[in-house]
């Protein structure tokens, strides 16, 4: 039994081993959860994600699995008592929420229709447009896109028994494929801080050295530990301006998290591609632009490289003399790229456009190329994976 | 025995289970969530819910996982044998107990508290794995295996500053202590300051929901804050019509100071309706 439920949960990609499942069945064994799913949906929860950043991905498994086996237990039927419906309005509907449920005809009306669906309805539903269930544009349901709809199934059930958890989804701000807020960010950028230990043994650990030579009784016992790489470095390259302006707010968290990360972070903008000037502050960019050269001089090849752009242009941008959409220049952006990664070999670019579009626009392509593939989407699970390229 | 909360510490019924499977199946119960959600509270409370011993280890960023074992004191045994003190003949004399060792020779059955792992150097759960897995280890001076007679209720907390490694997942149980709804929270309060007025404790909510639904907050303030603003609130005597009015008029609640630790903070709550556009 539930080892189908195991194999989901592997196939929806979170990290469960044998060992965990194992442990989950041995405390099903001492009756840790008896008689009651969602008992048991906390002791599974609590034995196979080690994460919360997992927990919606779990819910959805749970929900989808269990499904078949929960409704049977908490038949259906269409007995909804009116005050609770009442509460419930009076919970969720804000004063605008209440104006525009007079487009549907009222309070009442809607509590009447929903009154006849639920008798009308045997079965749970998901998408659509009439019935309730999630998903759909009915004004009934959770999830759904109706402004004027009564949210059911997301904060209570309809038999006002144990509210079910995994149906509320209250972790999916933690799921780490949805783009990210300042605080996942610090998290991913964080990892950039580990390596200041690594790396060989080559110097001479004073201190370790006197513990342990008294340890020794005396004699000498030499210790080493590990150079310190204690300053990470980062050159961060922004893309303005043009079709990044959705992402504006994204790349403006990412670089608040990124500033109060790093002590030494440098940051330049560019409109579309490199060339042979980037500037500073977006507001004077004419009157106070870099160039590209002095940038390459001034910050030695130990800084680590990010470009932050969506990569979305004509190719003649990347590839052609004069191909700048802004100014003339002399040289092909493609020429300044490799410049910059032939002094920056730690580099990386991020794109805030989504990954499976990416193959879909040639300039993507052409650029990812450029960077010897390392591109990667400005989700938090693509930031980790940029990081931990970095880290290497 | 079961744990089921005590009469200062409101556990939800999936924290009394996680508890109570970690103390069955005897697995350390790594416990995760906002700051000042009552995560180090949890180990005090159980500990004191079961009348059982605690032991508290602090990490910190310097913290090694053999400090928690055993310590060799090599320096005091160096001295002792240039003064020909006796004692230096037996190097169990400069064994230092740690605290895990001290937790694993009890009589009876411990509570251990491994407060902010995620302080450590990375390495640090790694080398902590056949501890937590077997409850033993080995004093390599003395060629002695320290075995826990009793395993203890290990609790460990973790602020998210660093990755904890799988290996170290796998051989726990993971809690998330998500923040109390109003429910839990005014039960939280009422346990807390069982004298309070209803109405301040309303207004306080009212005010303090408020404050955490400020977008872009830097911290939001939790649990500890609202007991720590509540009691400058009653000690200050505010009213709780005050309070009301300065929450209509969307002011900076009185007493700020207890509940938002940040400058920018401050300043994002005095002007709410600049920030709401961005872009360049």
């Amino acid at each position: 039994m539930l080892i189908d439920f195991f194999l989901r949960l592997k196939s929806a990609r979170i990290p469960v081993t044998i060992m965990e499942f194992l442990t989950l069945l041995e405390a099903l064994e001492r009756q840790l959860a008896f008689g009651s799913v969602e008992e048991f949906y906390y002791l599974a929860r609590l034995c196979l994600v080690k994460d919360e950043s997992n927990f919606d991905k779990f819910d959805r498994v749970f929900m989808a699995y269990f499904q078949g086996v929960i409704d049977p237990l908490e038949e259906l039927t269409g007995e909804i008592p009116e005050e609770w419906l009442r509460k419930l309005t009076e919970r969720f509907l804000t004063e605008e929420e209440k104006q525009q449920i007079k487009a549907l005809g009222g309070l009442d009306k809607l509590l009447e229709t929903l009154k006849k669906r639920l008798e009308e309805q045997k079965e749970r539903h998901q998408g659509g447009s009439k019935w309730i269930g999630t998903g759909g544009t009915s004004p009934f349901g959770a999830y759904g896109y109706n402004p004027e709809g009564i949210r059911i199934g997301q904060d209570g059930s309809r038999h006002r028994r144990a509210v079910k958890v995994w149906d509320k989804r209250e972790f999916r701000d933690l799921d780490d494929s949805v783009e990210l807020g300042t605080r996942n960010i610090k998290v991913a950028l964080r990892r950039l801080r580990n390596f200041a230990r690594e790396g060989a043994a080559e110097e001479l650990d004073l201190p370790g050295t006197i513990r342990a030579t008294a340890g020794n009784a005396g004699c000498l016992d030499l210790r080493m530990v590990p150079e310190r790489h204690n300053k990470v470095k980062v050159l961060l390259f922004l893309d303005v301006g043009g079709s990044m302006d959705p992402h504006v707010a994204l790349c403006e968290q990412l670089f608040s998290a990124a500033r109060s990360e790093f002590k030494h972070l440098e940051y330049f903008y560019f409109h579309n591609f490199v060339y042979e000037r980037v500037w500073r502050e977006n507001g004077r960019r004419w009157d106070r632009q870099m160039p590209t050269l002095d940038v390459i001089h001034q910050f030695g090849p130990d800084y680590k490289l990010i470009f932050v752009g969506d990569a979305a242009m004509g190719p003649y941008e990347i590839q052609f003399v004069g191909g700048s959409v802004e100014h003339h220049n002399p040289e092909p952006g493609a020429v300044w790229l490799r410049r910059l990664l032939d002094q920056y070999h730690q580099a990386v670019w991020l794109n805030p456009g989504a990954e499976r579009e990416w193959p879909y626009t040639t300039s993507v392509q052409m650029v990812r190329q450029l960077m010897g593939d390392q591109m990667y989407p400005l989700t938090s699970a693509g930031l980790d994976r940029a990081i931990h390229y970095l880290g290497k | 025995m079961k744990f089921t909360g005590t009469d200062s510490y409101i556990a939800t019924d999936d924290l009394m289970l996680a508890v109570n499977s970690a103390m069955v199946l005897g697995r350390p119960l790594l416990v995760k969530g906002e700051p000042g959600t009552g995560k180090t509270m949890l180990a005090e409370e159980v500990a004191r819910a079961l009348g059982k011993p605690l032991f508290q280890w602090h990490i910190k960023s310097t913290t090694k996982a053999q400090q928690g074992l055993y310590e060799y004191d090599a320096v005091s045994r160096l001295r002792d044998s240039q003064l020909g003190d006796p004692r230096v003949h037996d190097i169990a004399n400069y064994i230092i107990k740690g605290k895990l060792w001290e937790a694993f020779e009890l009589d009876s059955q411990a509570v251990l508290l491994i407060d902010e792992v995620d302080k450590a150097d990375i390495e640090f759960p790694n080398d902590l794995l056949r501890e937590l897995d077997r409850m033993e280890f080995y004093v390599y001076e003395t060629r002695q295996l320290v075995q826990a007679k009793n395993r203890p209720i290990i609790i460990i907390t973790s602020n998210n500053e660093k990755e904890l490694p799988d290996a170290f997942l796998r051989r726990c149980f993971f809690h998330y202590i998500r923040f109390p709804d109003r429910e839990t929270l005014e039960q939280i309060v009422n346990v807390h300051y069982p004298d309070i007025k209803s109405s301040l404790v309303k207004e306080a909510l009212e005010v303090f929901f408020g404050v955490r639904e400020i977008p872009g907050l830097k911290k939001k303030p939790s649990t500890s804050e609202l007991l720590d603003w509540l009691k400058v609130l009653v000690s200050e005597q505010i009213a709780p019509e005050f309070l009301r009015g300065s929450r209509k008029e969307r002011q900076i609640p009185p007493l700020h100071g207890a509940l938002l630790k940040n400058e920018q903070d401050v300043q994002l709550f005095e002007m709410p309706r600049r920030r709401t556009g961005s872009g360049y």
